[in-house]
């Protein structure tokens, strides 16, 4: 009898364990990359590719989401705002919640999709066929050679793709505005000024960065701990889609917490 | 004494599987480590390199002990040392030729012709040539086997562990990569811990042959000796007798 009404708890704490593990390990993981940067000899040539990888080849799909979530929002201000408030207003809502919001979180939550299950998989499947043992016999430390360039490239690429993306955003939102709203460019322009701050920018790519750190050290840290074969990659995947997913919306709060 | 494991321990959780297993490898002899699957050979090799630790006992390779070495001191002792993975473990996104570079890339010692000459070297001395410019997955079973071993002889080591270098291929590549195992043995004096099911292939290149068995060294002597041993379990094994372990254990 007590131990069915006890076992919802000791599922919670079993479940409270395993997370603090998997901080526990993360954390290793992070401080075990920091100390790599002194290997530059072994990641240094990798770092472009990854950038590329990471960067370049995620450009598409940001620009995408990008396009489309600067339609909507012109749209929906303009209907949210209908005669109460002046129409340049649109330009406010749309340049603010780009810059602010869905740039950096709706880039980071597809990235996270393409980029963190790319390199859990990736590195997943070089654990569970030896190759990260492979590297290890040949004296190329793994972390250095698979998880900084990955890491380093996170930080410097997502802030250049989120940049693209609010950029692209808005200009899907003036392009809306002008199509269908009857607005007229200035007025755009004016409702995008008003209410700018650079603090905007600044916490834009504060919010990037971070993403771009959390993605790729957490892609990583799934690919590292794989086991089982072809199903544990497959696991491995999953789980760093998903962390890495709420990690970014749990960082996302935390930002708005802290820095707003 | 080159390489040494005195007394190791290892489980896997609930899974033991070396208990007190002891072996010395003498400096230029070949040594070829025998048992059934599942006993443990490839965990007993992957402690010579430090790619697992015991959990009791310790391993030394050319005069250090692993546990206890820096990690920058394993490095090094790790360039001395060729490793040839069960299942090749070539790095998939390399071609075959990148592959066997990486070890001499990784010295920074070599030229990108010197590179380039001793990766073609390594691949003909393995039947490989014209094959460089394939990617791992473009490639056999047992040619992939064979472009692990190029890639584990490619920087000229002092040591070389083979884990089942001749597992799957034809008894003709099989006594091709034997001659090969020979060689690096007799003209470039290494070192070289074998494991093998391949009973024809372990006469051929041991000067001597261990059997590991639950756990711990059931058996080390030279092919004559093991020839004519009196040890159920080994003849058993040996002779591929199972009623021989059955009234032995
Ligand atoms: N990383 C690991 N985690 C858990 N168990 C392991 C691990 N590596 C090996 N084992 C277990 O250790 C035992 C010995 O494995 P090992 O690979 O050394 O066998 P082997 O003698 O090389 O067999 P084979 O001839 O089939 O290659 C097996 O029971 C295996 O399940
Ligand atoms: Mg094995």
């Amino acid at each position: 009898m007590t131990e069915r009404i006890l076992a919802p708890f000791s599922t919670i704490g079993r479940r409270a364990v395993a997370l603090a593990a998997g901080i526990g390990r993360w954390g290793m993981l992070t401080a075990e990359t920091f100390r790599s940067l002194r290997h530059v000899d072994v990641w240094g040539r990798l770092l472009l590719q990854q950038m590329a990888k990471i960067g370049l080849d995620s450009v598409p799909i940001a620009v995408f989401i990008a396009i489309f979530t600067g339609i909507v929002l012109s749209l929906q201000a303009s209907y949210t705002f209908t005669g109460a408030v002046p129409l340049y207003f649109v330009g406010v809502l749309v340049g603010k919640t780009m810059m602010l919001e869905l740039g950096p979180v709706l880039t980071g939550l597809a990235l996270s999709g393409r980029v963190g299950a790319n390199i859990a998989a990736e590195i997943g499947t070089m654990r569970v066929t030896e190759q990260i043992d492979a590297l290890e016999t040949m004296a190329y430390p793994p972390v250095a050679y698979l998880v900084l360039p990955r890491v380093l490239a996170g930080i410097i690429m997502f802030p250049v793709v989120t940049a693209l993306a609010i950029a692209v955003g808005i200009g899907s939102g003036w392009l809306t505005a002008l199509q269908l709203l009857d607005m007229s460019t200035p007025e755009f322009v004016r409702g995008l000024t008003l209410f700018f701050e650079p603090f905007d920018v600044t916490f834009a790519f504060i919010k990037a960065t971070s993403f771009g750190f959390v993605v790729t050290t957490i892609g990583c840290l799934f690919g590292f701990h794989t086991r089982g074969g072809a199903e544990g990659v497959g696991t491995s995947t999953t789980q760093a889609v998903v962390v890495s997913s709420m990690s970014i919306l749990v960082l996302d709060a935390f930002w708005a917490v802290t820095l707003l | 004494m080159s390489i040494q494991m005195n007394e190791v321990y290892k489980a896997f959780g609930d899974v033991r599987v070396l208990e007190g297993f002891s072996l010395e490898v003498e400096e230029g002899e070949t040594l070829v480590v025998l048992g059934r699957s599942g006993s443990g050979k490839s965990v007993m090799l992957k402690h010579i390199v430090g790619l697992l630790l015991p959990d009791k006992g310790n391993v030394w390779v050319d005069g250090q002990q692993i546990s206890n070495l820096p990690t920058k001191e394993l490095y090094l002792l790790r360039r001395k040392v060729g490793y040839v993975f069960q299942f090749a473990a070539l790095f998939d996104s390399m071609s075959v030729a990148e592959n066997v570079g990486m070890g001499l890339e990784r010295m920074k010692e070599f030229s990108r012709e010197e590179i380039r000459d001793r990766v073609e070297e390594c691949l003909t001395l393995v039947g490989l040539e014209g094959l460089s410019d394939r990617f791992p997955a473009e490639l056999s079973g047992g040619q992939k086997k064979r472009a692990g071993i190029a890639r584990a002889i490619a920087i000229r080591p002092k040591y070389l562990l083979y884990d089942e270098p001749t597992t799957g291929l034809d008894p003709l590549t099989k006594a091709v990569i034997d001659r090969l195992i020979l060689r690096m043995n007799r003209e470039l004096g290494v070192t070289g811990v074998v494991i093998t099911h391949d009973m024809e292939s372990a006469y051929r290149v041991g000067d001597r042959i261990a059997m590991l068995y639950g756990g711990r060294r059931r058996f080390l002597g030279t092919p004559d000796e093991l020839r004519s041993t009196t040890d159920g379990v080994v003849k058993g094994f040996v002779e591929g007798r199972p009623e021989l372990l059955e009234n032995a254990s």
